[in-house]
């Protein structure tokens, strides 16, 4: 694929599930670490909008098989590429993962999982002490791993605009080039 | 083609990129209050809960030693005009439930416990559930998570002044010392009156709100017994008695809603309403069938108070969102050592 940016749409998906995500990763790591009454509003925002970041991330990702991405600049040491590719498959991996092991978790531990206006979701696991707890632990390193990774991924697209300036972070970030003219390598 | 940035320029680069990745970590690391060691967390709480030496691998954190039961909830009606759940129209709910002491010791004799509780979880058609978990005291020992935080901590200090200290930084500690004092002991389960202390929402079909309280007052009349003859009918003579009688008959609850009154203290569990509030009889609870914990039907539920079917809600009462970050913790740990707690008809705790 030839273009040398992401789509409205692929762009909107990010900087929206960018902002999901963030939130939830923050919001998991505060309501694990009080019993204030935040406790209880925190875990009510946590599930659903995990729920909509699985929905939101298989919308992403058909909308990533069906437009593709715009290729890597040619002049990208091959180590930067497999890392840029590896870093890609991850965050989607965790970004349909968490939510899954999530609802899992919750399934498995037979707490009702109860998103905005009552909505109950059905439980995808029967009740399981040790699937719960292999769940339970996934969930909570995966975070740590998902939020690092998140940052790497910052630190790469800063990387890209700050010092290589190769046109990298435009791809998602620009909302319209001047003149519609997209950098040349 | 833009320039490519020189030496020093490229430096200068790495360096806002470094600081704002260690900016973004110190805000995780913030919110997840590793820079805050004074947040009161659900571990610092469940890790209170148990003393030093106490064997609990498997077990609940508090209410340690139980028993299981199964039972039906039989709805009057009357509850409607209360809350919308469905739990309070006319007809009959499965219930499930454990009898309990409050000691975070799987072992202790069933004479030495002064609380005892009542984990009860009713299921409706509509796919909702409501838990709640009770005590037989009146009221609360103290009005905040952190002062009962405060009270395991000094109940398990070697300091002789700790418990004084707290009594005269929360003096509502007295009531419930002279309830504990004063108070009857019963030889049965099936003769405690149960009370949810806690205050929550209902919220009826047009959209009103009431403040309530809850209890469950048995049908079998209490029988006073001192705790010298209690000692006497051995550790387990609790669970032992209401296997018993269960078995003989099933046993009876009245489940009583009692609405606050405007400025009644609806965030404090340690205080009491005054007794000429509304009180509706909502139905009745029926145990039918007493099972062991280890496989028993109550093992892996968590009584989180917090699960509410529509209709119901938290109050400003702190503590149920407390206790439900608590026993989630605790049901993570314990569903994390249940090798250690075979699931076994039979096995000793």
């Amino acid at each position: 694929m030839n273009a040398q940016r992401f789509t409205v749409l692929q762009r909107l998906l990010h900087w929206l599930m960018a902002i999901c995500i963030l939130a939830m990763l923050f919001i998991g790591v505060a309501m694990v670490s009080t019993v204030m009454p935040k406790y209880l509003t925190l875990v009510s925002i946590h599930k659903p909008l995990g729920i909509a970041i699985l929905v939101l991330a298989l919308v992403r990702l058909v909308v990533r098989l069906r437009y593709g991405a715009p290729s890597l600049p040619a002049d990208l040491p091959e180590p930067m590429k497999l890392a840029a590719q590896l870093s890609h498959y991850v965050l989607y991996l965790l970004m349909i993962g968490m939510p899954l092991i999530g609802w899992a978790m919750l399934s498995a531990a037979a707490y009702p999982v109860v998103l905005f206006g009552g909505v109950r979701l059905p439980a995808i696991l029967p009740q399981s002490d040790s699937l719960h707890a292999l769940l339970w632990n996934a969930h909570y390193y995966l975070a740590f791993a998902f939020f690092a990774v998140i940052l790497l991924h910052i630190a790469a697209a800063l990387f890209h605009a700050l010092v290589r300036r190769d046109g990298v972070f435009e791809a998602m970030a620009s909302v319209s080039l001047p003149g519609g003219a997209a950098p040349a390598e | 083609m833009p320039q490519r940035p020189t030496a020093s320029s490229v430096l200068g680069s790495l360096a806002v990129i470094a600081v704002i990745i260690a900016a973004a970590a110190f805000a995780f690391a913030y919110t997840a209050g590793w820079l805050s060691p004074h947040r009161l967390t659900p571990d610092k709480i469940v890790d209170a809960l148990t003393p030093p030496g106490v064997k609990v691998l498997g077990h609940r954190r508090n209410h340690a030693k139980g028993i299981c039961f199964t039972g039906v909830f039989e709805a009057n009606g009357a509850g409607s005009e209360l809350s919308s759940a469905q739990v309070f129209v006319k007809g009959q709910y499965p219930a499930v439930g454990r009898f309990n002491l409050a000691t975070p010791d799987p072992n202790a004799g069933d004479p030495t416990v002064r609380v005892r509780g009542l984990g009860l979880q009713i299921s409706t058609p509509d796919g909702q559930e409501w838990r709640t978990a009770m005590i037989d005291a009146p009221i609360f020992p103290v009005s905040t998570p952190r002062a009962f935080y405060q009270l395991l901590i000094a109940s398990g200090s070697k300091d002789p002044n700790a418990m004084k200290t707290l009594v005269g930084e929360h003096p509502e500690i007295g009531a419930f010392g002279a309830w504990a004092k004063s108070a009857p002991w019963t030889g049965s389960y099936a003769e405690e009156r149960f009370n949810s202390l806690n205050s929550f929402i209902f919220v009826d079909n047009s959209s009103a709100e009431h403040a309530v309280r809850w209890s469950l007052i048995p049908a079998a009349k209490p029988v006073s017994v001192p705790p010298d003859e209690l000692a006497k009918r051995g550790p387990d003579f609790l669970e032992k008695e209401i296997t018993d009688r269960v078995h003989d008959g099933p046993q009876r609850w009245t489940l009583a809603v009692t609405a606050a009154n405007p400025g009644d203290p609806t965030a404090d569990p340690s205080k009491a309403w005054p007794e000429d509030r509304k009180t509706v009889e909502v139905g009745t609870l029926t145990v039918q069938q007493i099972e062991a914990e280890a496989d028993g039907p109550c093992r892996d539920i968590n009584f989180d108070p917090t699960v509410l079917p529509t209709g119901m809600r938290t109050s400003d009462d702190p503590f149920p969102a407390a206790r439900s970050a608590a026993y989630a913790k605790s049901f993570d740990r314990r569903t994390a050592e249940a090798a250690d707690y075979p699931r076994t008809a039979g096995a000793t705790p």
